[in-house]
Parts: C-alpha cells; structure tokens; sequence
C-alpha cells in the first residue's frame, strides 16, 4: 500500500500549535466564512482525481483512463501521484497557490448504494438513515460561538436542505422575477400568521434575507434570474446563485455560512474522459468556484469552500462507458483559509483485493473527521460539541487538523 | 359539523383542492364520493395534439440524426455549430408545452380530482425527469401510456408498463446495457472491440424506488444479476446505441440478453429470454416489502408526513389480499381512521398549491407557456423532479423561507389579475368549508380591495395545507 502525506487525527500536532490556531480564531472573529457544496448523484473521484501512479487505475478505466500532464488530454499535475481532472483549471490555481487541500479516498459511514439514503447520510451528520430530522451543519452553526446576526446561514435556493435544517435560524433566498410584495398586504399577512409556528417564523427569515440582499444592492447587488433555452440557462443559474452566495457571505452582518447544491453527476453511461458529459459538469463546477473567488473580493481570504458528495463509482468502467454506484470518493477544500496545495489520502490502492467488496474505492477517511476538523478550525465549534450534537456517537472518528490556515 | 370537515377533508387531502360547489357535491358521504370516482374506468387526456412516444421518439432521433449530420458539415465548414445544438431542443419543447398544458388543464377541470392525484402520485413513484436527452418529449406521453391506463388496475400490470416503456428505458439507461456473455459481447471480443457489458441503473431503482423499497432486503449481487436478467430489453431506432426494429418502440434483443439461469433474492429463473424479466417483476410485485413499502408512501402522501403505523399496516393488508390490487389499497386508504383526523396539516407542494389555486378561483387557464410557468417559478417545474426518487413528500422539503416568500408574491400576481371578478370572502367558506378560521375571515372582511382578498384568501394559513 502507497501510503500519501496524511495527517492523522490531530496526533501530529503539538499543544502549543493548537493553543496558536485557537487565539487566530479568536483574532479572525467574525469574518470567517463557510461555504458548503453538496454534489448530488456521486461524483466519480476516480475521474475527478484520477491516481495516475495506481498500477491498477489504467486497467480499471479502460479507454477513459487519463494520462498523465503534458500528453493529450492528460490530467492536470498535482502530487505526482494523483492528477486533476483536465477540466478543473481553477482547482488546479488554487492548487498551485495552496488555497486547495484535495482529500481522496473519503466516505460517509453509509455502505449502501442508494443516492437517496447517501444523501441523508451525509446531511443528517449520523451513521445511519433518516436517524435525525436535522442536519450536521444546522446544529454547528447553534454551536459555534461566532455566528452573526439572525441568520446564522444562508441556503441558496427556495428550500432548506437537510443538512441546514434544524434549531439555528438560517434562511433561504433565491433570486425571483415577482414583484416584491405590497406593503400593507404583507402587514395583513403577518398578521394573519401571528399564530402559525410554521409559516411566522418562515415569513420573518424570508423577510430577513430579503433585507440583507437589499442592503447590498450598493456594492453589486443580488443577481435577477436569467432566461434562455436548455444548457445556457442551467449556466447562468449557476452563475446566479454563485452571486447571490457571496452577496450574502460578503455582508459583514450577514449569514456567515451559505450552502448550495448541484446535480448531473450520475455518469452511468457514457461519461467521457478529457470530453464529454462529466468533464461538461466539472468545467461548470469550476467557473462557479471561480467566479465565486471573483464575487467574494477580499472576503475569500476568510472562506473556506467544502464540496462533497454522497459517494463515489465502481472503480471500473461498467459495460455502457459509465460507472455505477461506489463507496469513496473525493472532497476538495479551497479558499483563502484553507491551509492547501496538498492532497491528503491514505491510499488503499486499486488492486483487486483492495476494492471494497470486490469492485469500490475502498473509505480510509470518514468525511466527519473532514467535516469536524473544518467546523472547529473554521467556525470554532467546540470539540464537546462536535461529538454530541453535531456528529452525535461520533468520538471514535477525530477530526482531521490543520486543514485551516494559522 | 363532522360532516362538512370530512367534506373539505375529502376535497383537500384526497382530491386536488375544492372548487366552488365542490363541498356541496361531496355532501354528507365524504367517502362515498371517493369510492365513486375509483368505479370508471380512468378517463384518457383529450387533445387533438397529443401523440403517441414511439411517434415522438422516431421523430426525435430522426432529428438527432439530422443535427449530427449537419454538426459534420459545420465543424468541417469552421462554422459554429451552437445552431444545429438547438434543433432537438426545439423539436422537443413544444411536445413538453402541450403535454403539460394538457395535464394542467385537465387537473384544474376534473371531476374525479382523487383518480387524478393517485396518477400524480404514479407517475412521482416511477419518476423520470426532463433534465435527461429526449425525456422532455416523452413525459407525458410516459404518464399517459404507462401510468394513467393502469391506475385503477394491478401493480403488477403498472409495473410493467413503466419498466417496458421506452422512457424508463431511456431514463435509466437500460436500453445500452449487455450481458457480458451475450452473442453481441462475444463478437465484439473477437475483433477487440471497446468492451460491453451491463448498466445496473434500471435494476437498482427497481428494486430500490420501484418496488420493495431500500431496506427490502436485496443486496450489490441481486442488483448485479438482476441488471443481467434485464439485458436486451431495449428500444428499436436507427440500429447502433439503439436496435434496429420499429422506431421508438420497447424491443427485446436476444442477440444482447445474458445467456442462463439467474438467480435473484433466493430464487432461480431459468433463461426465457424477455420472459425472464417479466418473471422477476411479478414476483417483486407480490412481495411483502413491496406491500409495505407501496402503503407507506401512499400513507405518507395522503395521510402524513410521519405515516400512522396502523394505516400503514391496514393497506399493506389490503395489497396483500388483493393481490396489488390497487382500488383495494385505495379503499383501505379511505377506510383508514387517521386519514379523516384534523389539523390538516401536510403543507401543499407548489403544484399542488398552483391547481388549488386555479380550481378555488376557476381561473382560466391559458393554454400552452402560461400554464408551465407557476409551477417553474414556484420550484417544481412539472416532470422534473431531477432524480429517479421523484418529488420528495415532507413539508420540511417544501416551507422553506423563499419558497413561502414565492408563493405569496404568485398570490399578490394572482390577486392583481383576477381583481373584482371573484369575491373571496364568498369564495373562502366554498373552498375551505369547516375548516376556515375566524381569522382568515376576518382578514377578507376587512381587506383593502377585492385583489388583496384574493390574495390573503391564497395566503392564508389554511389554504397553505390540506
């Protein structure tokens, strides 16, 4: 087994590092940003990053296994080992200016294969299905000693995800062509939702995020919803909650936290190498991170940008050019808190034997030890916390550290 | 007074929202007025426009064939080919406009709004989305063909209806799928050819989505072998990614079919070619698990976020009995005691607040874009739900803050183009009966103008949920 830089549960630091990272945080109060990522449909790591020096990994892939820097198509240079996938041009600067810290080889505790349940996982911060109502990143958020006005969060769409439900108050918003509402109408509403403990509390965040999205039309404002037929409109509406995200985030009483999803990666026919259909949906994931570093301006050097997914594909290709359902995959931190330019994996290797039952990327990482290390760095969410609440019977896994810049 | 909150329980839980009149009809028997609409056969969309899948499909890959074509020339000419990109797109938008269109309208209009919310509930269970090439075009004809013929028959015959018809083919990628061991498989390793084999996609949202439900009791190799009885079922086209044989149309290779026995969740089905597969769904049909799962989503739609375990149990039941006799499940639901107690809680989907919306005030509804567009800007835009699990059914996956916010500014739109020509404070007591507050009214008593009535009519607490 090739074992890669890897940083163990926090072993390798010494007290006195940590005391420092604590005092930065405190220094870097409430600028500190977190933006969550949720890739939905399981992203292939194996294509994302492809483990070039893996003696198994060409054999797996077939005709769509990449090739190394230089060559044809071939990947993007990270470590020697890994590569980046050809479309990911902005991952590999933030890569080269160590705002990036991708992590291999990761996995939920969720050993199934259904997206749906995966997803859940994922959110819900336990080991199990449908095991909470609430999510991970809600209940970090009631934690953290940082949180700014109201609205602890923001969630960039019409509906809450999972992963944002829960006691904190956070908000959704999402860009909208209707008018904005009569004064004296909304009055009479509010009033007339005085008693409801659903629909008051509702109307109040909406409300609150529409005040903070005006309060920035000064410096660019929030976009408006675009039209067009088919692949541009799915662009610009990318664009469109990438703007908003930061709109939020760059508000200094604003919402600390913005979570946003995407969808298209269930690549189980035809799913193409250097071209095609995921190297499409890569490259639009990583004009969205882009313009994302764009929109944020001096805010970025204070966000940290996780994305992650429900889990990965077969190793090998199956029968219609795709992959189906797996267990590990990638996860990728960036920004200008990140502490990057490191890929951290403990490489189980591609070889037979090593796949898990027979035909996965075998989890050497649970994504909670990457979730806590990123909530206590980031948002400074208690160790007790983050073993109770947050990630509840969770203290065998510790979180990974130093993945914050000091 | 128990009667009239059964009415407006029957109108809004079980049916698509009351229109003016409604509550009245149903009268004293709540339940017999859905019995009733499960006794005719399901009534077929009415559109001169609507055609067939295998007519749409043929046409659509003859397009395709087309825009490759002219893509060839245009890349050798060095022009840009973003023209010929449009042209399927094109094709398919206006089949998607009618389908909806027709849909809408017929759910906004029907007199059986119980039978048409139990085809919403189908066509969700076998969901297939538009985001995916070609789906926009066959939607509807899907619910039309698979879904809608078999609502008031057996699951098994829905089953595979949906499984045979080729936008499940499509959709999950089962027509390019093929036995490692199959006539096609082995020439291709004879000339070294890229290699072929199976796409579990169909069989795991089968067994997963489709019948017996994620905890059913299945594992990675009954997927896998499944996956390999399900080889060959495929879609004739212009031969390929797609067979030869009649265009459009759910064919079965047996030139593609993994050859022998297959064994799947402790039983063996000796090698009939498509037969096989027909043999695995009846099966799967008259499984426990599928008897449970089938109950509790249609418990957790009708009933309850949380389904009550005893409902739960008495249509499992009832689907046991009857053999996945569906009316008897749908008579279970309406005999089930929790289906008939208040709050009436569940909150609405956007659709179907925008249905509600248009049966409560009769709005005329446009034809063609006017009747996608609320649905779009309120979240759900119709047959694209964006997974093969569908819509989800909970209200927390619907209140969120925006999506409240949207939904009464679509009110204020709403109430601003209607304006005096309907009167809520009339209209409220026809549309929500019992069940509306002395607030509420006191609210439309006492509102600015005639829209703003309207508006806060739309708005308020209790047309929010049903």
């Amino acid at each position: 087994m090739r074992r890669r830089e890897f940083i163990a549960g926090g072993a390798q630091l010494a007290a006195g590092l940590l005391a420092t990272r604590v005092a930065f945080a405190e220094a870097r109060g409430g600028r500190a940003r977190f933006v969550l990522v949720i890739l939905r449909g399981a992203l292939d790591g194996l294509a994302a990053v492809p483990p070039l020096g893996d003696p198994d990994y060409p054999g797996l892939r077939r005709e769509l296994a990449f090739r190394g820097p230089g060559e044809p198509g071939g990947a993007l240079p990270l470590d020697g080992f890994f590569g980046l996938h050809p479309a990911l041009g902005f991952l590999h600067e933030c890569y080269g200016s160590r705002e990036l810290t991708v992590l291999h080889a990761v996995a939920s505790p969720y050993r199934e294969r259904s997206h749906f349940d995966g997803q859940d996982v994922l959110e819900n911060g336990t080991s199990h299905p449908h095991a909470l109502q609430t999510g991970w990143l809600n209940r970090a958020l009631s934690a953290s000693p940082t949180r700014g006005g109201r609205e602890a969060g923001v969630s960039l769409g019409q509906n809450l995800p999972l992963v944002m439900r829960g006691p904190a108050a956070v908000t959704s918003w999402s860009s909208s062509r209707l008018a904005a509402l009569d004064e004296d109408t909304l009055a009479r509403i509010t009033d007339l939702y005085a008693g409801d403990a659903l629909l008051a509390p509702r109307l109040a965040d909406a409300l609150a995020a529409n005040a903070i999205a005006a309060a920035g039309e000064g410096d660019g404002g929030m976009p408006k919803p675009v039209d067009g037929p088919g692949a541009a409109r799915g662009k610009a509406r990318y664009a469109e909650v990438v703007r908003a995200a930061a709109g939020f985030l760059r508000r200094e009483d604003g919402p600390k936290v913005a979570v946003f999803d995407t969808s298209g990666w269930d690549t189980h026919a035809n799913e193409g190498a250097a071209q095609g259909q995921l190297a499409g949906r890569l490259a639009e994931l990583d004009a969205g991170l882009a313009m994302l570093r764009t929109e944020l301006g001096t805010t970025w050097k204070d966000t940290a940008v996780l994305l992650v997914t429900e889990f990965g594909r077969t190793a090998a290709l199956n029968g219609t050019r795709g992959t189906d359902h797996g267990t590990a995959t990638v996860a990728f931190l960036l920004g200008g808190a990140v502490a990057g330019g490191r890929v951290l994996a403990d490489w189980p290797g591609l070889a037979a034997h090593r796949l898990y039952q027979g035909r996965d990327l075998a989890a050497t990482l649970d994504v909670r030890a990457l979730l806590k290390g990123v909530l206590a760095e980031q948002l400074d969410v208690s160790p007790q916390s983050l073993e109770r609440e947050v990630f509840p019977d969770s203290s065998a896994i510790r979180p990974l550290r130093g993945l914050i810049r000091a | 007074m128990a009667d009239s909150i059964a009415a407006v329980i029957a109108a809004n839980r079980f049916g698509l929202g009351a229109r003016p009149g409604e509550l009245a009809l149903i009268g004293t028997d709540a339940r017999e007025w859905l019995r009733v609409q499960l006794r005719a056969p399901p009534p077929a969309l009415a559109s001169a426009e609507l055609r067939s899948s295998a007519q749409i499909l043929a046409q659509a890959l003859q397009v395709r064939r087309e825009m490759q074509a002219e893509r060839k020339a245009q890349s050798a000419a060095s022009l840009p080919v973003d023209a010929a990109q449009q042209r399927l797109p094109q094709f398919l938008r206006p089949i998607y406009v009618t389908e909806v269109s027709a849909r809408v309208q017929h759910a906004v209009a029907t007199e059986r709004p119980f039978l048409e919310r139990l085809t919403q509930f189908w066509t969700n269970h076998f969901a297939v989305s538009i985001d995916k090439q070609f789906l926009a075009g066959l939607a509807g004809s899907f619910e039309r063909e698979a879904i809608r013929p078999h609502v008031l028959g057996n699951f098994g015959d829905l089953l595979l209806a949906v499984e045979t018809h080729p936008a499940m083919q499509l959709y999950l990628d089962n027509y390019l799928s093929v036995g490692p061991n199959s006539l096609i498989a082995q020439r291709r390793a004879r000339h070294d050819a890229p290699h072929l084999g199976i796409n579990e996609n169909l069989a795991r949202e089968i067994l997963e989505l489709h019948t017996l439900g994620v905890g059913g009791g299945y594992t990675q190799q009954d997927v896998t072998r499944f996956a390999q009885v399900l080889t060959g079922w495929s879609i004739g086209g212009e031969g390929g990614r797609f067979a030869a044989g009649e265009p459009g149309r759910f064919v079965f290779r047996p030139e593609v079919h993994e050859p022998g026995a297959q064994l799947v969740l402790g039983r063996r089905y000796p090698d009939e070619g498509f037969a096989q597969g027909v043999a695995v769904l009846r099966t799967l049909a008259h499984e426990r698990a599928t008897a449970q799962f089938i109950a509790t989503k249609l418990t957790r739609h009708f009933i309850a976020d949380e389904p009550p375990p005893a409902a739960v149990a008495q249509l499992a039941d009832a689907y046991m009995r009857s053999g996945g006799h569906l009316p008897s499940v749908y008579g279970a639901l309406i005999d089930a005691r929790e289906a008939w107690l208040t709050p009436l809680a569940k909150y609405k989907t956007p659709a179907d607040y925008v249905v509600s919306s248009c049966r409560g005030l009769t709005l005329p509804l446009d034809a063609e874009r006017a009747a996608l567009a609320p649905f779009e800007v309120l979240g759900q835009r119709t047959w694209q739900p964006g997974s093969p699990s569908g819509w989800p059914d909970r209200s927390a996956d619907w209140d969120g803050a925006s999506a409240l916010m949207r939904r009464i500014q679509w009110a204020e739109a709403v109430g601003a183009r209607v304006g005096s020509r309907r009167d809520a404070l009339q209209l409220a007591p026809e549309l929500l009966g019992a069940n509306l507050s002395a607030a509420t009214r006191q609210a439309l008593a006492h509102a600015a103008s005639a829209s703003q009535a309207i508006t806060l009519l739309l708005a308020a607490p209790e047309f929010m949920r049903r």
